[in-house]
């Protein structure tokens, strides 16, 4: 609009729009079409690439070795879960062991996981049954747990429980212990760390504990373990840097997983003698204190060894579904290409009427 | 509001009957009646909050989010935080309020300046001014010359004889001619005297309130004694006063209950079909919603009874959730919540936000701006931009709008010589433009300096002083019912009845036989510098039936003469059998005029014997005072004398078009859309004006004329006319019949026809077409010929026809017009347009675009309506695309998370996927695309059919969408499913955990629908690509922002996903996962695209094929100049209107009563002359309005 302050008539175009290429929708543009010189080669280059992508994923995937043991109900294991189903034998302690060899070495860096099935920890009403400010050390939400926490939040007595919420509470307290065995008779501990497997933004930042962070116990007055717990949260671990809110087994624990089969990384391979090259063939039993119910839901607990390559683990799914789209797309483009040199209506142009 | 707003009403529509008495405030003010502030405004400072809120809350969306965030603050339900609702909500609200505050707020800037306005009021003896909100019924009020009428006015008195006032009725009806009122006779004799006045103590008892413009019935008592009021006593509000010098009037109806005030805002709301679709489609989408969250609902119930209730050990349920089917319950109503995003909030207001943009496209169209006025395009309602690319149907009126109403003397035939045509040397005929040179005229002092004439060798014929052609001229300036006014020595000016009129008049005038002034006796004529008076004994006038008027007159020289002019069927039969050989010479040129949509008159004359001219007026006096059959006893009269005739010849008049229209209705036929024309003219006219813009032609199969008189015959004529076109339609008549129900829905099918025809009807018949009987009949007919010209037709019938298309036929109609009578027709059809032109402002105040030519219309249909339809096409097509792939995601999750309505997505991502990292690239693409550019668009008209038959958004294109949807949600949630599941990260801590998930997938989606945009626009500007990579890179930026340590340890419960994005992002896992949903979401689209192109082109994709290929725009239009047509067609007596008013002339009392003082050259009493011409022109227009 042109300037309004002018008395109406002063100039004798005074309504004439202005000549923008805005407001004459003439702004320079580029209009790409779907022609057939850039759609097919675009195709068949895209196919090429994608089964290219997938051969090298399923390569790497193929390199990486891993081994899953599924010990629920496995030999004496069996026992363990049938006592375990009833909760009033939870005092009860059971240990089993599960065996297994491998008939390769895993080379390089070899992880241990525990594997749950059948555990929904992407249940809404259990995702949000944690209290982060908690978590993060905050003194007022030590003892005032988030009403989301409910009904893990309090004690009928009312004395606060840290780290409250059914996440903490229901944290997996299998203990499991890795042995090799050389020969028949020999039973070397597989020496294991416990440390780094979390983000690093997770013991750092996400979970912190409450101060004064040099006595736990001091910090953690007042407060009770959770239900399910047997000791206090400050006791979780003997080492000092891993203790308490950061004890990296209760921070992989409450990175809640995205589907209800999943595996939390649980040790690392200690890489020193004669584990330093990763594990050798052999082999190997996992004792396992069983405390962890699931028979209750047909839940199945494993023990996994991996190792990683640099694109992740073993799954082959990226790669096959890459190979699988690859041909797809090479399928459509012969098609297209077909299409485009026999069918297509010779007049694309217009019959001018 | 209405809500209010019917209490008012019910409030006042107590009142039976008005009561009040001048002069007396007290006695009134018993009454309650309004004052005259008026309130267009709706709220206060303090009413605005809670009144705005209250409306927007009763609109459905906004009471549904308001719905939506009860249930969200409800704990056991609650599956998305509270801000995910509230962020949208406040923002749609707040955008609305301030667009209504905005408005409301030049509400009250425009009422108070109304209110404000100062008008004299007689209080206490004495004139006082006075702001307009302080009048009150029962005062009087002094207006002075053009001033504004203040309030319903009981005219009292004024400053012209008789009490009459004249006031221009603009801005109530439109029409800008003067209308008279007159006062009764008790009151004019107060005249001003303000004592009079002051003790004026009437009592008024008339009618409640109305609408009725043309009515009012009352009474005033006054003096004991009764009279009756109507409306020709009352001014009313929004009326001008004009050439009186003040008059005093009683308010009647103040501010509000003015009829003015009480015909406005009953304007009905007008929808777009996209609207109408659009809610059908949320329905179904609720329905959709519905169905999704009960599967989802009864999927949680068993689950819980499966597996959650074993899962206790770890999670109890809550107290409140006492089973499975109470879970299942409260999980229905927390998927509602999480799927709330298929009917987004934002979807509204993006559309009334694109619809906005592009209404401001069409203000600022250059090319749809008239210079010569300073006019520029109004897309008055910005609501209905689409439904411009859609239009089937354009109804038309005549007059102003196809063409300028202006008249031209162009050709004539004098004689047998034809003249008007430029030869060049080789005696070839020139084409006629503004370089050739025109006929100087200075010869001639009084000549009217804008006529125009080309033809050098007429100007020398008259200097020649050949005899017919002086006689032509004689007859021109002699045989007419003009009216002169001069004002300034030798300016003239003409008052004639019809534009025809004062054509022929001014070309006699240029041609030296200047008409200078008349008397009712008497005919004053300077002939080539040469005053003569002509005795005028009778006129003749003209009628329907007559076809023709003539004049009897006595030259100086005491010879008797009778001159006529008419229709040339008409005057043929009159003709002396000597003309015969200068009748087929004539006849070849009349055959030529009418070819180039000329109208024709021929003249002849004839000259009288004394004593029969004595015995014939002797007659006459008798047959004119004769109490029985005095018309049929007249006409025999003129029957008698007009014979025998000598054929002079013949004159052409151009009823110039405006700029383009032959071109521009080229254009639409050949985008499809039917145009039918509706006006006030006469049948000939009408045809005439339908053949010269291109409407009708000679090439049509046959052109069908309907103009019968009863009901039966009218049936009969359109079914012989159907039987003509296609015959197997009336056999299939009797199931048609049966086909024909009641409800509203009934569609007339369309009917293909081969070859072309035209339909003229004329309003008689026309009324008996559009009775309930008959319509289906007649619309059937209509539709199947390419053009129909409605001719006679009444304003209520024009809005009549309209409804009946709409009614029968599932088209968008546009009704296109410029003066008063089309504003009933622009009001009912799906669009109105005005035209910004002479006949004042009504139609297009009541218009939803406007602008100043007709054939911008063909620039706003072809070039705006089709991008507007497109744009918002693709706009929805992509926004319910993008909306339900991200909701569909959430539904696959409830598979995998015991169907807990746990969100796929982080809380912010749902928050502001539509607000901010949606919104502008769609929008983007919404207000810039254009698939080709606007000159291709006229180029081929072809590419508006689409739009037409609604091919690019419905219920088929809808489910195309929701189908699309399901495949890229499907890609979206198990590709990432699979690609996370049963791996980890290569530090050999796990991936698949909850928050990661989420970022992969919702970074997946919103990469993929950006994508998909991508391919969906046609058109890349800068801005759209600074829109697509700017959300993309907000994307980015607001999520590192918010998973940062900093933001986690400010706002713990706010932002848990610390870290996600730094985590997840550095993996190429996941980076190789987002390439493999986008190619797999992106390449079938392509694929599919692009085979279509191949195998079934559509008229879009040619064009733009041969668009690419020839990389220059199309050349602009040529203007091209008329075809010269051969025809056989001849006009008839063409003048626009009917019955003449000769008796006026020869008997007004008005012109009488000036008579004496009654000389254009006498300067003195240069008022006089005024006041004649003004009463003529009042009486005429009160001859004119009774005739429609």
């Amino acid at each position: 609009m042109s300037n309004r302050k002018d008395p109406p008539g002063s100039q004798p175009f005074m309504k004439r729009p202005d000549n923008t290429a805005f407001k004459q929708q003439k702004l320079p543009a580029w209009s790409p079409t779907l022609k057939a010189e850039t759609v097919l080669p675009f195709f068949f280059l895209s196919g090429v690439a994608c089964i290219m992508i997938g051969v090298l994923l399923c390569i790497t995937a193929a390199g990486v070795q891993e081994i899953k043991v599924d010990y629920t109900e496995e030999r004496d294991c069996a026992d363990c879960y049938s006592l375990r189903l009833d909760r009033a034998n939870s005092i009860i302690d059971c240990a089993c062991t599960v065996s297994f060899s491998l008939s390769e070495a895993f080379k390089g860096d070899v992880f241990m996981y525990y594997g749950l099935t059948n555990f929904h920890q992407n249940q809404r009403h259990y995702m949000v049954s944690r209290d982060n400010a908690q978590l993060v050390g905050r003194q007022y939400n030590l003892k005032n747990p988030s009403i989301t926490c409910i009904p893990f939040d309090k004690y009928k007595n009312g004395t606060p429980i840290a780290p409250c919420g059914a996440i903490a509470n229901s944290i997996f307290n299998d203990t499991l212990q890795l042995f090799y065995h050389p020969d028949k008779n020999t039973e070397t501990p597989v020496p294991l760390l416990k440390t780094d497997i979390s983000w690093f933004t997770d013991r750092t930042v996400k979970f912190q504990n409450p101060s004064p962070k040099d006595n736990l116990t001091a910090a953690f007055a007042g407060t009770a373990h959770p239900f399910y717990w047997w000791k206090p949260v400050y006791q979780l671990s003997v080492e000092k840097n891993n203790n308490g809110f950061v004890n990296e087994d209760l921070i992989v624990w409450m990175r809640q997983a995205a589907f209800p089969s999943f595996k939390k990384l649980y040790r690392r391979l200690n890489r020193t003698q004669e584990f330093n090259e990763g594990l050798p063939a052999g082999n190997y039993s996992v004792k396992i204190s069983y405390n962890y119910p699931v028979g209750k839901f047909k839940g199945r607990k494993s023990v996994i060894l991996s190792t990683v390559s640099r694109l992740g683990g073993q799954s082959n799914f990226l790669g096959v579904a890459y190979c699988a789209s690859g041909a797809i797309i090479l399928i459509v483009a012969i098609f297209l290409t077909v299409v485009h040199l026999k069918f297509r209506k010779k007049s694309l142009g217009l019959e001018e009427e | 509001m209405s809500f209010f707003g019917l209490d008012c009403r019910k409030k006042k529509e107590k009142e039976e009957e008005r009561h009040l008495r001048a002069n007396d405030r007290e006695f009134n003010l018993t009454f309650q009646y309004a004052t005259n502030a008026i309130k267009t405004s709706k709220y206060n400072l303090f009413t605005f909050l809670p009144m705005n809120l209250f409306e927007q809350f009763q609109r459905i969306a906004n009471a549904y989010f308001l719905f939506l965030l009860i249930l969200q603050l409800i704990p056991e339900i609650s599956s998305l935080s509270w801000f995910t609702t509230v962020v949208p909500l406040m923002l749609v609200l707040t955008a609305t309020a301030a667009k209504d505050a905005i408005e409301d707020f030049n509400r009250h800037k425009s009422d108070s300046q109304v209110n404000n306005r100062q008008v004299k009021v007689l209080m206490d003896g004495q004139l006082k001014s006075e702001k307009w909100r302080n009048v009150q019924v029962g005062d009087i009020i002094k207006l002075e010359n053009n001033q504004f009428v203040t309030a319903d006015l009981l005219l009292l008195s004024s400053s012209e004889p008789l009490s009459l006032v004249y006031i221009e009725t603009a801005e109530l009806d439109g029409e800008t001619n003067l209308k008279v009122k007159q006062s009764l006779t008790v009151s004019g004799d107060m005249g001003d005297d303000i004592e009079t006045l002051a003790a004026f103590n009437g009592e008024v008892r008339c009618e409640s309130p109305n609408n009725r413009l043309d009515k009012f019935t009352g009474t005033l008592m006054f003096k004991e004694q009764k009279y009756s009021l109507d409306n020709d006593k009352i001014l009313l509000r929004g009326c001008t006063l004009r050439n009186t010098e003040w008059c005093f009037g009683l308010v009647i109806f103040a501010g509000p209950e003015t009829k003015l005030m009480q015909n406005c805002g009953k304007t009905t709301f007008k929808r777009t079909s996209i609207d109408r679709l659009m809610n059908v489609l949320v329905l179904w989408i609720f329905g959709f919603l519905a169905l999704m969250c009960i599967i989802l609902a009864i999927g949680n119930g068993i689950w819980e009874y499966q597996k959650g209730f074993y899962f206790q050990v770890f999670l109890p349920w809550p107290e409140s959730v006492p089973n499975s089917a109470f879970s299942a319950f409260l999980t229905f109503w927390s998927y509602v919540i999480i799927l709330n995003t298929v009917v987004p909030i934002s979807l509204y207001v993006s559309v009334e936000i694109i619809r906005l943009g592009n209404s401001f496209y069409i203000d600022w169209d250059r090319k749809m701006y008239y210079p010569r006025s300073d006019t520029p395009a109004e897309a008055r309602t910005t609501t209905l931009n689409e439904e411009l690319g859609q239009i089937k149907y354009i109804f038309s009126d005549k007059t102003g709008t196809l063409t300028q109403n202006i008249m031209t003397f162009n050709m004539c035939s004098i004689n047998g010589k034809s003249y008007g045509e430029v030869l060049d040397f080789a005696g070839q005929r020139m084409e006629i433009t503004e370089r050739t040179p025109k006929v100087d005229f200075s010869f001639n002092r009084l000549a009217d300096p804008k006529f125009v004439f080309h033809d050098h060798s007429l100007v020398e014929a008259v200097k020649l002083e050949i005899l017919e052609v002086h006689a032509f001229f004689r007859l021109l300036s002699l045989c007419h019912t003009v009216m002169p006014e001069e004002k300034e020595e030798g300016e003239l000016l003409y008052q004639a009845q019809s534009p025809d009129e004062g054509a022929l008049v001014t070309a006699a005038r240029n041609f030296g036989f200047v008409f200078r002034s008349r008397t009712p006796e008497s005919i004053t004529v300077v002939e080539m510098g040469e005053t003569k008076t002509y005795e005028l004994l009778a006129i003749l006038d003209f009628n329907n039936v007559r076809k023709r008027m003539s004049v009897i007159v006595r030259c100086p020289e005491g010879k008797l003469s009778l001159y006529c002019k008419g229709a040339d069927t008409i005057i043929y039969e009159r003709l002396h059998p000597a003309c015969k050989t200068l009748k087929d010479v004539t006849t070849e040129h009349l055959d030529e005029f009418a070819g180039e949509g000329l109208r024709t008159l021929v003249l002849a004359y004839k000259d009288l014997e004394e004593g029969y001219f004595e015995d014939w007026r002797a007659r006459h006096h008798v047959a004119s005072t004769a109490l029985e059959e005095r018309e049929e006893k007249l006409d025999e009269l003129y029957e008698e004398i007009e014979k025998n005739l000598q054929l002079l010849g013949a004159t052409a008049i151009e009823d110039k078009l405006q700029d383009g229209v032959p071109q521009t209705i080229e254009q639409l036929a050949k985008a499809d859309i039917k145009m039918w024309v509706l006006t006030g003219d006469k049948q000939e006219t009408a045809v005439n004006i339908g053949y010269a813009c291109n409407m009708l032609r000679e090439e049509m199969n046959e052109v069908f004329i309907i103009s019968a008189n009863t009901a039966e015959d009218v049936r009969e004529e359109l079914r012989n006319a159907r039987r003509k076109i296609k015959p197997e339609t009336i056999e299939a008549e009797p199931i048609f019949e049966v086909k024909q129900p009641k409800n509203k829905s009934a569609v007339l099918p369309e009917d293909t026809v081969e070859g072309e025809y035209g339909l003229v009807i004329n309003g008689h018949s026309l009324a008996y077409g559009l009775e309930k009987s008959m319509e289906v009949e007649f619309l059937r007919t209509a539709c199947m010929c390419k053009t129909v010209i409605c001719c006679r037709v009444t304003p209520l019938q024009k809005a009549q026809v309209v409804q009946l298309v709409k009614k029968y036929k599932k088209a968008i109609t546009l009704a296109i017009g410029d003066g008063a009578n089309d504003v009933s027709m622009i009001k009912a059809a799906h669009i109105g347009v005005g035209i910004s032109g002479q006949e004042g402002m009504q139609a297009v105040l009541s218009s939803d675009f406007s602008f100043a030519q007709f054939r911008y219309l063909q620039r706003l249909l072809l070039v705006h309506g089709r991008w507007s339809y497109i744009r918002m096409c693709k706009f929805l097509n992509y926004f319910f695309y993008k909306n339900f792939t991200f909701t569909l995601v959430h539904f696959w999750y409830g598979f995998f998370c015991g169907f807990s309505a746990q969100t796929v997505y982080d809380e912010w991502y749902i928050t502001l996927y539509n607000l901010v990292y949606t919104s502008l690239p769609v929008l983007g693409m919404s207000l810039f695309d254009q698939d080709v550019s606007d000159r291709w668009s006229l180029e081929y008209p072809k590419l508006y059919q689409p739009g037409q038959l609604n091919m690019y958004f419905n219920i088929g294109s809808f489910i195309k969408c929701l189908l699309h949807s399901i495949y890229s949600s499907l890609i979206l949630f198990f590709i990432p499913y699979g690609a996370m599941y049963d791996t980890m990260r290569d530090d050999g801590k796990d991936l698949a955990d909850y928050q990661s998930f989420a970022l992969l997938a919702q970074t997946c989606l919103l990469i993929a629908v950006s994508i998909q945009l991508g391919l969906d626009t046609a058109y890349w500007t800068s801005v759209n690509q600074l829109f697509m990579w700017g959300s993309l890179a907000i994307y980015f930026a607001i999520t590192l922002t918010m998973y940062s340590n900093g933001m986690y340890l400010i706002f713990t419960a706010s932002f848990p996903f610390i870290g996600t994005a730094r985590n997840s992002l550095n993996q190429p896992n996941v980076w190789l996962t987002i390439l493999l949903t986008t190619i797999l979401c992106v390449l079938p689209v392509v694929a599919y695209r692009f085979s279509r192109t191949e195998l079934r082109p559509t008229i879009n994709d040619k064009v733009r094929y041969k668009v690419s290929q020839s990389k220059h725009a199309p050349p602009p239009q040529a203007t091209r100049t008329r075809i010269r047509r051969t025809s056989s067609r001849r006009s008839g007596y063409a003048f626009s209107h009917a019955q003449g008013y000769g008796d006026l002339i020869t008997s007004s009392r008005y012109l009488r009563k000036n008579m004496a003082t009654f000389s254009p050259r006498s300067k003195t009493n240069a008022k006089q002359p005024g006041t004649v011409l003004k009463t003529y022109r009042a009486v005429k227009d009160t001859v004119v309005d009774k005739t429609l």
